[in-house]
């Protein structure tokens, strides 16, 4: 009874609290615990999850192999492939798509794998950047990505905090006709089922991955894209610095996941 | 006959506006809105069809219900079986109209509202959900669904 009493008056002064700081309670519950989180591989069939699992049935190692002859190819005006600066990537690109985005010294912001692949193309290769959701972006930022498979998410460094918080805003805020958050299917309801499809808890550790149901291979933007289109959100444009925080969110919220890259996804 | 021909022609020449005209007044009362937001009640057949179409009741994508011919079904929200068991007429329209009024933390969408909305897609800015007579039709199908 008196520790009732103690706890109504610990919340009142908690809600007192929030209020003075001019921050609400979040109306969405809690993000997963670190102990519940799972990769949407784990909802796969056997057969899908064969797919992503052996490189010779991997549709997404085409892009891999596109982006290995890129990587290797010279571009732009300075006539420079990555590899003259960056050697081999199975060894100089380990890890790097595990770290990205990444905090950029020069611009002060978030850069995430695709942005830093076109900063490279303009500034080292005086080469025009590649377009979204076209072969060779695709390609390349697969190929990087490749080298990190099996490697632990690793985003604890405190310089992406700005934009890991703007993501978290924007992942939990609601949008669009239907006035929707992010975090409403996949931090609450997670596991539940969606027009008869298990809704994920969304991790980014498959990017860029193969969709069955787009026939293709596609960014973590394509599919954020997707969700804002079907919330009846405006989406927001390709290589904005939106899709850059909320990428920088989801890789906070996977920290220590390993990435697939490239992912099957049905 | 001659006024309903002429309201048909102007809906068709003036489309897009007409979409786009202020929302209805309707009063709550308790937890329910009593009275028809058109005036009149629906159509339980055309609110059937409403709510099993995923591009515009889209109710399916969340619920499920009794509807043995829709194989993908959610569960994100309540089974629709016995809605009009469980609630009134009115109870049912407020929870469609605007949920939010009752629960401010509801994953369920507000389906005549257009304010205090974000980001809207250009192609839905300004309109709800459903029209008010839709609401209607949906209202007066739910309702039948007893048991």
């Amino acid at each position: 009874m008196r520790e009732g009493v103690i706890s109504r008056r610990a919340a009142r002064l908690l809600l007192a609290a929030c209020i003075a700081l001019g921050a609400l309670p979040p109306s969405s519950q809690a993000e997963i615990p670190a102990a519940e989180r799972r990769s949407s591989y784990e909802l796969m069939s056997a057969e899908t999850k064969a797919m992503q699992d052996e490189d010779s049935a991997n549709p997404g190692m085409l892009w891999v192999l596109d982006g290995e002859a890129l990587w290797n190819r010279r571009a732009g005006e300075a006539d420079r492939s990555c590899a003259d600066c960056h050697d081999a990537a199975p060894q100089s690109m380990r890890g790097v798509a595990a770290r990205y985005p990444a905090f950029d010294e020069k611009r002060g912001t978030a850069v995430d794998l695709q942005g830093r692949i076109n900063l490279c193309r303009t500034e080292q290769q005086k080469a025009p950047p590649l377009a979204f959701e076209r072969q060779e972006l695709l390609a390349l930022t697969t190929y990087v990505g490749r080298q990190s498979r099996g490697l632990p998410i690793d985003a604890s460094d405190p310089r992406l905090d700005p934009a890991v918080e703007t993501g978290r805003e924007i992942f939990t805020r609601r949008q669009g006709q239907l006035n929707l958050a992010c975090a409403q299917c996949h931090d609450d309801n997670w596991g539940q089922k969606l027009a008869g499809i298990v809704m994920p808890q969304a991790h980014p550790t498959g990017y860029p991955l193969y969709r069955l149901e787009w026939q293709t291979l596609g960014s973590l933007q394509r599919r954020l894209r997707n969700c804002l289109i079907g919330m009846r959100a405006e989406p927001y444009g390709y290589g904005s610095a939106e899709y850059v925080a909320i990428e920088a969110f989801l890789m906070r919220r996977a920290h220590g996941m390993p990435i697939e890259t490239p992912a099957v996804r049905p | 006959m001659g006024s309903a021909l002429l309201a048909g022609a102007l809906a068709g020449a003036a489309g897009q506006s007409l979409a786009q005209e202020p929302l209805r007044s309707f009063t709550i009362v308790g937890d329910a809105i009593p009275e028809p937001v058109t005036g009149q009640r629906g159509d339980p057949a055309r609110g059937r069809a409403i709510v099993t179409n995923r591009q515009v009741g889209l109710c399916l994508l969340c619920h499920s219900g009794p509807f043995p011919e829709e194989r993908l079904q959610g569960s994100l929200a309540p089974d629709l079986a016995g809605a009009g068991g469980r609630w009134s007429e009115g109870q049912l329209r407020l929870r469609i109209v605007d949920s939010s009024r009752l629960n401010p933390d509801t994953i369920m969408p507000p389906y005549y509202r257009t304010e205090g909305l974000h980001r809207v897609a250009a192609n839905f800015r300004g309109k709800p959900v459903l029209t008010a007579e839709q609401i209607e039709d949906v209202v007066a199908f739910l309702t039948t669904l007893r048991d």
